[in-house]
């Protein structure tokens, strides 16, 4: 998949958040934390690239040390509603009587926009870092299971589902090893549009001040504290945006990039086509 | 080997119950083919999976009958124990082999997946069973062919690839259901062949589902037609081709294009549609539609008659009142022509 130009780009965006994040502590030249209120506001420069806030904390470092709780959320949610999307939307694609159960209160929870439903969670249960990983996954697996149940029953419908029952095929093996691999594709990618909505989500919450406690920096956060003094210093809002922007843009990239790279239909093409070039080299030489 | 007693096979569908096998008895011995034909709608698909269960619970219900199979009756038995003669006593391959094998997985591993559901075997064991089966089913080169994907594969060599995951536990009863319906012609000839082999060398007890009739009295001894849910007629192969003693089987053979016939002659269908299942007609099924019709037809249900030489047929007609009847019909249609 990374031979796509468009793929190789997304990957390589967010690999390099990941690993600056990471190790930022290892090479930053201001801890973030480091108020210096003598420079407070200060234009982005050689020192201060994106600028300092209004503790004079150097804004780079706070975004790239504030990716740590965004990314650590989104990945979270991402898996959590993915683990539950599926395990749900494959009991109800399956049985048909557990079908109706589920999807009515996965219907129910649906009814409510989903960042309403976060922020009514958040609200109620408080503002840290668990509550908000609760609320957004309470937030975004219905639809999870949406997919995977309309996918499942697509695929149920299929000969080969009846081939393997036809074979004495237990129900689990059909399950996890027919259907599940068969709707891989849209879990993945549905997977990846989570994550970037997290991230979105995350920082929404925060920007209305019912996410995460303003201390621990995540983009949302930064955001929130700089609506104040966005006319006398824009970088402030601009920098952590712009991180959301880039990284949500990535994160939906690669989630195509994945969807192509899981077709079964396209995995093994071009092998096969130089497997028979080589026999056919071999055979007339 | 196996044995249907009056099996009553109902869907309960939105419109009423529909009667899809309306009291079918009928009889496999060890090793032997078997050919159940009839037109779309009239049961045979239905039947052939009610044999392994396989009809979707709810609609499906079975109010009446047996199916005896090795001395067990199969609709007794819980899921579980059904599952150990799925694959492993009866196997079946369907009509449609394009979809009938799992896109994301390596022929050889959804082979080695039906050899080993059954059988407790190492991976390596059961990769050279592989082997040897694809071996069997005429697949050239087997031994790189175990690492492709389905999709690599033709419809002709997919449709060996499902009769070698039937055969992978030798199972005493094999169901083809329209096994080569959307082959071509070519591949339909060289599929019935090697199904011919394979019983041969397996000694496998074969039912095969289709319409063709080419396919019957290529491959079957005996022969069930089926008209709307149930049996109307059943004998061995020459007998329902040559000594035809029912109006429908008479009907459907007359229906088809002979090499012989005067090529301006239009081919002689079977007016009107198969009766509504929910709300079969009174007196015979086929009445409304056959050409022999006495008024008797119309009150009177006909059971299956033997006629002798283990050939019934369920027409009130006796031989020598059908013959009868047949010369008047052809020579109405002989005067027809001439004018």
């Amino acid at each position: 998949m990374f031979k796509n130009k468009r793929n190789l780009l997304a990957a390589g965006v967010l690999l390099l958040i990941i690993v600056a994040t990471i190790t930022a502590s290892l090479w930053l030249k201001f801890p973030p934390t480091h108020i210096d209120p003598e420079a407070r506001l200060l234009s982005p420069s050689g020192k201060n690239w994106f600028g300092t806030d209004h503790f004079g904390r150097d804004i780079f470092g706070l975004t790239i040390v504030a990716a740590r709780v965004t990314l650590f959320v989104g990945v979270v949610v991402a898996l959590l509603s993915t683990v539950l999307g599926t395990i749900t939307g494959l009991i109800a694609g399956y049985y048909k009587k557990a079908e109706f159960i589920i999807m009515r209160i996965i219907d129910g929870m649906l009814a409510f926009p989903a960042l309403l439903l976060a922020l009514a969670l958040v609200a109620a249960l408080g503002g840290n870092v668990t509550n908000i990983i609760i609320a957004l996954t309470f937030a975004f697996w219905p639809v999870m299971t949406r997919i995977v149940r309309s996918a499942v029953l697509q695929v149920n419908n299929i000969q080969y589902i009846e081939a393997a029952k036809t074979t004495g095929t237990g129900d689990l093996v059909i399950l996890f090893r027919y259907i599940l691999p068969n709707v891989l594709s849209p879990i993945i990618v549905q997977g990846t549009f989570i994550f970037a909505k997290a991230i979105l989500a995350e920082a929404a919450l925060s920007f209305l001040g019912v996410g995460i406690d303003p201390s621990t920096p995540t983009w949302g956060t930064m955001l929130q504290e700089s609506q104040v003094y966005i006319t006398i210093a824009p970088w402030f809002s601009i920098f952590p945006g712009v991180a959301i922007v880039i990284t949500v843009l990535a994160l939906n990239m690669l989630g195509d990039g994945l969807r192509d790279a899981f077709d079964p239909h396209k995995k093994n093409q071009k092998k096969s086509t130089k497997k028979l070039f080589r026999n056919r080299k071999q055979k007339y030489a | 080997m196996l044995e249907v007693k009056n099996l009553k096979v109902h869907l309960d569908t939105a419109s009423g119950i529909v009667k899809a096998v309306d009291g079918v008895s009928f009889h496999v011995k060890a090793g032997e083919t078997v050919g159940i034909v009839g037109e779309s709608g009239s049961g045979k698909s239905v039947l052939a999976h009610s044999l392994m269960q396989l009809n979707p619970v709810p609609p499906a219900t079975y109010p009446q009958g047996e199916i005896i199979f090795e001395n067990r009756n199969l609709l007794d038995l819980k899921e579980k124990e059904l599952r150990k003669i799925r694959g492993n006593e009866i196997a079946m391959i369907f009509q449609d082999p394009m979809s009938s094998l799992n896109p994301v997985f390596k022929i050889g591993n959804q082979l080695m997946e039906a050899i080993r559901t059954h059988q407790s075997m190492s991976r390596q064991n059961a990769e050279e069973k592989a082997l040897e089966l694809l071996k069997d089913v005429g697949i050239p080169d087997p031994k790189s062919r175990l690492n492709d994907y389905p999709h690599q594969f033709s419809g002709g060599m997919r449709q060996r690839v499902l009769i070698a995951i039937a055969l992978a536990c030798q199972p005493k009863l094999l169901i083809a259901d329209e096994p080569t319906t959307a082959l071509d012609v070519t591949i339909q000839a060289q599929i019935l062949e090697l199904m011919k082999d394979i019983q041969k060398k397996y000694g496998t007890a074969i039912i095969i589902i289709t319409h063709d009739l080419g396919v019957v009295a290529q491959l079957a001894d005996r022969v069930l037609v089926m008209y709307s849910g149930r049996i109307v007629e059943e004998g061995i192969t020459g007998d329902i081709f040559y000594h035809t003693s029912m109006p429908y089987t008479w009907s459907l053979l007359r229906s088809l294009p002979r090499l012989d016939s005067d090529i301006h002659q239009r081919l002689k269908s079977i007016q009107g549609q198969p009766p509504n299942l929910v709300d079969p007609p009174k007196g015979c099924n086929f009445s409304p539609r056959c050409p022999f019709v006495t008024e008797q037809c119309l009150e009177v249900d006909p059971s299956l008659v033997d006629r002798g030489n283990g050939h019934r047929a369920a027409c009130i007609l006796s031989e020598s009142e059908y013959e009868e009847r047949k010369h008047e019909i052809q020579d109405i249609e002989r005067e027809g022509v001439e004018q």
